[in-house]
């Protein structure tokens, strides 16, 4: 099968899934990312002209502000023309599909598509669709991929524990739904991580997750038992609806993370959540504010990711 | 119209014939098989040297989209679709809008049919009004206006009460059920098979015991009914060993499968493909390969096309929000050759799950050429390989999950009711 994100030089043409990326290109984002860190905090500007002249659509069919914001930034840190669309589901009902949307896009000469959309495999069908010098960036499909999130998680996890290939990684929660863990998962496989565990109750994990090479745990205190990095997934509360969970009260008690569960981790471990946080629900405010949480400084290499995966995407040929 | 078809390899499961015969026809019916009738004087004479001759197809399930979804699809279209693959008889599911749940909609559907004069139609009725699943249709009159069994089409009859007293109202007057297993709160808002590919690529998903409970259901009414059950599109591995367990506890079951599945599986849908969002939908390879065996062994009777037009903004969508369907009427007949090639199936065997099977799931004396049979033939080329091009194909829905495939086999004549309806370009 070919691989939709790659051009025909091996190069990166999209950014669609972490899944089937070639290590040599993970590598490439994350340290071209390090680079982008030390423009962000060594320097008094803060712009490079890497996109000038550039125009960049974020195009937002699902609301998000905070990976919104973070994609503008970084594109206006390269010195790209940045439009904002907050499409939601309004437009789509009053007739217009999604790929009339990106043709009347496209005939605004964009160069680069930010797309978020609550179907899974969206940014697939716009990179099809789109002129081969347009770039799409798939800032969350579904339940598929976030393939940006999933690197900005690499990104800490590399600055705090240099190395993949001997580490233990949990992740927490609902793996069903969610298109981080799944971004996670293949990450850091292809990167080098020889143990991924998923840690969640049965209703919030797929079919044959094993298959994606991660092993499962159901219960916190064996899942978490000397792991290097906690990565926990946010909850969202419709899950207490249709079946899945009893109550945010009762899923807090047995896969909340808390002070006394995380002990079972390594002492030097850290904790991750791509935000926004549900206190309380999957995570105790004492170990989200802690010493081991890591969670303010992924948002801020957030944005160094995202810098380094558009720069990369605008020099392909 | 009297036509003389010579010089061909005439194979009629029916009559167990494989064999180079001519083939007779007096008006509207075959005349002779291998002897020319009395004062035989052909009309038109068709070489067939080179080709194959055979009962024209039956296909169990073939959307026509009449009434209420033209956009997608007319009787017009479809009709030539089905005379390019060689379809002289065909059924259709009765979820059109309005479903066929009157006797009125039924006759004209079927004047509308006739009066094209090319393949037979042989509509299902509503099982319930609306295909809503709570009060029955009139299944009397509905007969009486050319139903040929009753179904729910893909809408799920969930109330098990309403479900037996359905049975047990069609079985006091002989009457078949046709009913697709699918649990309708299993497979809630499910577009892909629950397994690997819909975990990677986070589809919702329908899990292969959302079949197996329906079946389960529909088995135990069936045998306390004793409706004649007739199980559609059967999709998954335990499904077929369900029905096979039936049918040798002698239970009046039959069942088919959609070609689709028998030659692709959940791995084809690749990255979204929407063309393979079908329904059901595409499971396992395991699966396939189980569907396969149960072909061979007779469990599942008849391969139809599932033929399901679908307008092309319907499939220029993600993948979930994508219409569920694919054209196939113009494509049942080298699918079934080529899973006869693959599995070593002579022709005689492979061809009876597209003519005399179907045509005896819906009581019609189609699917053969017996001397005074209606003339519905089907001549093909078995020797031409085409490739599948979507746009090139008659029929209005242009997606298929075959596009650009090489087939091998392609239908050089049809004829229907002693006329020839279609002749195609000779490759």
């Amino acid at each position: 099968m070919n691989n939709p994100q790659l051009n025909k030089n091996g190069e990166l043409q999209h950014l669609l899934t972490t899944e089937g990326l070639p290590v040599r290109i993970l590598r490439n984002i994350l340290d071209k990312a390090t680079e982008f860190v030390n423009v962000a905090e060594g320097r008094e500007i803060r712009k490079v002209p890497l996109l000038h002249g550039k125009s960049v659509f974020n195009i937002f069919f699902e609301n998000s502000t905070r990976t919104r914001t973070t994609f503008e930034i970084a594109a206006k840190r390269l010195s790209a023309d940045v439009v904002n669309l907050n499409i939601g589901s309004s437009s789509t009902s009053k007739g217009e599909t999604l790929l009339d949307t990106v043709d009347n896009l496209c005939a605004m000469h964009a160069d680069m598509f930010i797309v978020r959309h609550s179907s899974s495999g969206a940014a697939h069908l716009i990179a099809q669709h789109v002129a081969p010098e347009i770039h799409v960036i798939n800032a969350g499909d579904g339940r598929h991929a976030h393939p940006t999130q999933a690197l900005l998680d690499m990104f800490t996890i590399r600055h705090y524990k240099k190395e993949f290939h001997n580490l233990r990684v949990a992740i927490v929660g609902d793996v069903l739904h969610s298109r981080v863990a799944r971004s996670q998962i293949h990450a850091l496989t292809t990167l080098g991580v020889p143990e991924v565990r998923v840690v969640a109750p049965k209703t919030l994990l797929p079919t044959q997750v094993e298959k994606l090479g991660v092993q499962v745990y159901h219960d916190m205190a064996q899942g978490l038992k000397d792991v290097d990095v906690v990565m926990m997934l946010r909850l969202q509360n419709e899950r207490m609806q249709g079946g899945l969970l009893p109550s945010a009260q009762e899923y807090f008690k047995y896969y909340g993370l808390t002070q006394e569960r995380l002990a079972q981790a390594k002492s030097d471990a850290i904790v991750m959540h791509p935000g926004p946080m549900n206190r309380g629900v999957e995570i105790d405010s004492s170990v989200a504010d802690g010493m081991q949480s890591v969670i303010l400084p992924q948002v801020t290499f957030g944005i160094a990711v995202r810098m380094a995966v558009m720069s990369i995407l605008a020099g392909a040929k | 119209m009297n036509i003389h078809i010579k010089n061909g390899r005439l194979i009629d499961p029916l009559n167990n014939i494989d064999a180079n015969q001519d083939v007779y026809i007096v008006d509207k019916r075959i005349a002779g098989i291998g002897v020319a009738p009395q004062s035989f004087v052909a009309e038109q004479v068709i070489d067939a040297n080179g080709l194959i001759v055979m009962p024209g197809l039956v296909d169990v399930a073939a959307r026509l989209r009449e009434p209420g979804y033209e956009y997608k699809a007319t009787l017009e279209s479809e009709m030539d679709a089905a005379m390019a693959g060689g379809v002289t008889s065909l059924s259709c599911p009765p979820d059109t809008d309005p479903p066929l749940d009157e006797p009125g909609l039924v006759e004209m559907l079927k004047h509308r049919a006739r009066s094209l004069n090319q393949a037979r139609v042989f509509p299902v009725g509503a099982l319930t009004y609306g295909l809503k699943g709570s009060d029955l249709t009139e299944m009397v009159e509905l007969t009486e206006a050319g139903c040929k069994a009753f179904s729910q089409a893909d809408a799920m009859l969930t109330d098990t009460r309403v479900l037996m007293r359905a049975m047990q109202y069609a079985a006091t007057f002989g009457y078949r059920v046709w009913l697709r297993p699918q649990d309708a709160f299993l497979a809630k808002d499910g577009v892909a098979h629950d397994g690997e590919v819909s975990t990677r690529l986070g589809l919702p998903a329908i899990p292969v015991i959302a079949e197996t409970i329906a079946l389960a259901t529909m088995l135990q009414l069936a045998r306390e009914t004793g409706v004649k059950l007739h199980v559609c599109r059967i999709s998954s591995a335990d499904g077929v060993e369900m029905v096979r367990v039936a049918k040798r506890q002698g239970l009046a079951v039959t069942c088919d499968v959609s070609m689709n599945h028998v030659h692709l599986s959940e791995m084809d849908i690749g990255f979204f493909d929407a063309n393979c969002h079908l329904m059901p939908p595409l499971r396992s390879q395991r699966d396939k390969a189980a569907l396969r065996t149960g072909l061979l062994d007779g469990t599942i009777d008849a391969i139809c096309s599932n033929h399901s037009p679908v307008d092309e903004d319907a499939k220029q969508l993600p993948f979930a929000e994508a219409e569920a369907g694919a054209t196939g009427m113009e494509l049942l007949l080298p699918l079934v050759l080529k899973w006869a090639e693959q599995e070593g199936v002579p022709l005689l065997d492979a061809l009876k799950r597209i003519t005399i099977n179907p045509a005896q799931l819906l009581g019609v004396k189609m699917g053969h050429l017996s001397a005074g049979s209606h003339a519905d033939v089907c001549i093909f080329d078995p020797s031409v390989t085409w490739k599948v091009e979507s746009s090139a194909l008659k029929s209005q829905g242009k997606n298929t999950p075959f596009n650009g495939h090489v087939m091998q086999g392609r239908v050089r004549h049809t004829i229907v009711e002693g006329h020839i309806a279609f002749s195609g370009i000779s490759l």
